[in-house]
């Protein structure tokens, strides 16, 4: 990559605090993002033993403001929006009209003519398209990616930092999906019990003045700072899926093993696509795999039901938590857990197992 | 355990070292380093006969996989059963406990194409952007 190229990415209000702590640097869908400090085992490890920050600025956020808000999300969503209260979040999918996934989100209700959605980065544009396309009743959305920054601070001990170190007095209270505005540091701040590691924490939405002052704190407050290459072993062992790996426009909700962020009780875009291929039946599921031999799978890597391909991980690695070689594939619906597979690495035909999509179950439930 | 000055490096940042009729091959520190958290080793087999520069084992951390290539030609005469044991021992140590695999060389001559430790340095330097 050249030097010219680098320029040209992306960067977060945290760039230069990440460049001043030695951190590998690299290009995430334009963002220029850390991909680890020091070691990714360890900051794998901090996240899952005690607390490692991340900085997930990039990510998109959008302001849903108007009367006819609640409508228009639940126009766009899988989920149940209409069921939010003031002060909770939930999480969703929000499809095409074939049943498609334009993209995943987090959906928060400040209050009920105001809304808060986080997307992911690579999706902004076409999220903010597909939002004003349905925009029949002035909604108004705003982005807010630009001025704010976002760090998740994740891990059993996130709770104790934000409390003792961020005097962040509902750090205790907050439920799993709580979110609320507060002050923290002396700046106003948007905190969700939310995150992608599969362990307890928060997401803390400040302007970006005040991003670099909330890091250096949250670090003074023993916390770790962690890249995307934990961020990926982490989500992964915790059955999070990853937007444009394990799923995309030509997978449903249904086929990415979330049925249950699909409620049929209510109309949607892309309700009676859903609709038909439940009543048809899924031809292919997202399934966890597990290697039972030694070997490092990769996203890309070809799944065989004996001697026939059956599949290709969209997303893969070393899980540092179980020790062994995990992955998420579309296999044929009909595969069972348990049922053994095998995994091409390297030429190599490595035995495997379908599992769960959850690898590792933490105290919390994502 | 060879000294870093005793050994000959690779411009792809494995090492060399004889000892008596056999060398001892493994990746240097700055390998290592690149490579960070180290997962997974593929040792090469034993008894086989592999060419220098011919792709023979395979090290994975987190990240990615690398390839790594035989200094020498000759035969594999032992590898390492540490490393496929506990792979941390090649970032921990990679000039002494980490080391990936004997070779019976079928020419020592080789070495003398490799870079030593100084020359190994200097490939360094300009290696860094």
């Amino acid at each position: 990559m050249t030097a010219q190229a680098v320029s040209l990415l992306k960067k977060t209000p945290l760039n230069q605090a990440h460049k001043d702590n030695a951190a590998k640097m690299v290009d995430f869908f334009g963002w220029e993002l850390p991909l680890y400090f020091e070691s990714i085992l360890k900051e794998h490890e901090s996240v899952r033993t005690r607390c490692g920050i991340f900085d997930v600025s990039h990510m998109g956020r959008l302001k849903i403001e108007g009367p006819s808000a609640l409508e228009l999300l639940q126009k766009i969503n899988t989920n149940d929006i209409a069921a939010l209260k003031p002060g909770q979040a939930l999480y969703s999918h929000m499809p095409n009209e074939s049943g498609g996934i334009i993209d995943d989100l987090i959906v928060s209700c400040l209050d009920p003519e105001h809304y808060y959605a986080v997307v992911n980065a690579s999706r902004i544009d076409a999220d903010k398209e597909w939002i004003e396309k349905n925009n029949d009743h002035g909604v108004v959305i705003t982005d807010q990616s630009p001025e704010t920054a976002m760090i998740a601070v994740q891990g059993p001990v996130a709770e104790e930092i934000l409390f003792r170190h961020l005097k962040f007095k509902e750090a205790k209270s907050l439920p799993r999906f709580g979110v609320t505005q507060a002050e923290i540091l002396n700046c106003q701040a948007l905190i969700s019990r939310t995150g992608y590691t599969g362990e307890d924490g928060f997401e803390i939405v400040v302007s970006s003045q005040e991003a670099t002052s909330l890091w250096s704190a949250l670090i003074s407050g023993g916390a770790t700072a962690c890249g995307l290459a934990a961020r990926d072993t982490l989500r992964l062992e915790a059955g999070l899926l990853l937007y444009g790996q394990d799923m995309n426009e030509e997978t449903s909700s249904l086929e990415a093993n979330c049925a249950w962020l699909v409620k049929f009780g209510q109309d949607f875009i892309g309700k009676n696509a859903l609709l038909s291929q439940k009543t048809r039946g899924l031809t292919r599921r997202l399934c966890g795999v597990k290697l039972m031999d030694k070997g490092v799978p990769r996203h890309g890597n070809e799944v065989f039901l004996g001697e026939s391909q059956a599949g290709v991980l969209t997303s893969a690695t070393f899980s540092p938590t179980l020790k062994t070689g995990i992955g998420l594939a579309y296999l044929p619906a009909s595969v069972k857990a348990g049922q053994e597979l095998f995994v091409l690495v390297h030429g190599r035909k490595i035995p495997a197992q379908a599992a769960p999509i959850q690898f590792y179950k933490g105290k919390i439930h994502a | 355990m060879p000294k870093n000055e005793e050994c000959r490096y690779m411009k792809s940042h494995e090492w060399a070292y004889l000892d008596g009729t056999e060398a001892l091959v493994g990746i240097s520190d700055h390998a290592q380093k690149e490579i960070t958290d180290i997962v997974f080793v593929e040792a090469p087999k034993l008894g086989r006969k592999v060419s220098s520069g011919e792709s023979v084992a395979t090290v994975e951390s987190v990240k990615a996989a690398f390839d790594i290539y035989s200094p020498l030609s000759g035969e594999i005469s032992a590898v390492n059963p540490e490393v496929s044991k506990d792979p941390a021992i090649v970032n921990k140590d990679p000039h002494g406990k980490g080391w990936l695999f004997r070779i019976k060389p079928s020419s020592k001559e080789e070495l003398n194409a490799l870079m030593d430790w100084k020359q190994y340095q200097e490939f360094l330097k300009t290696q860094k952007h």
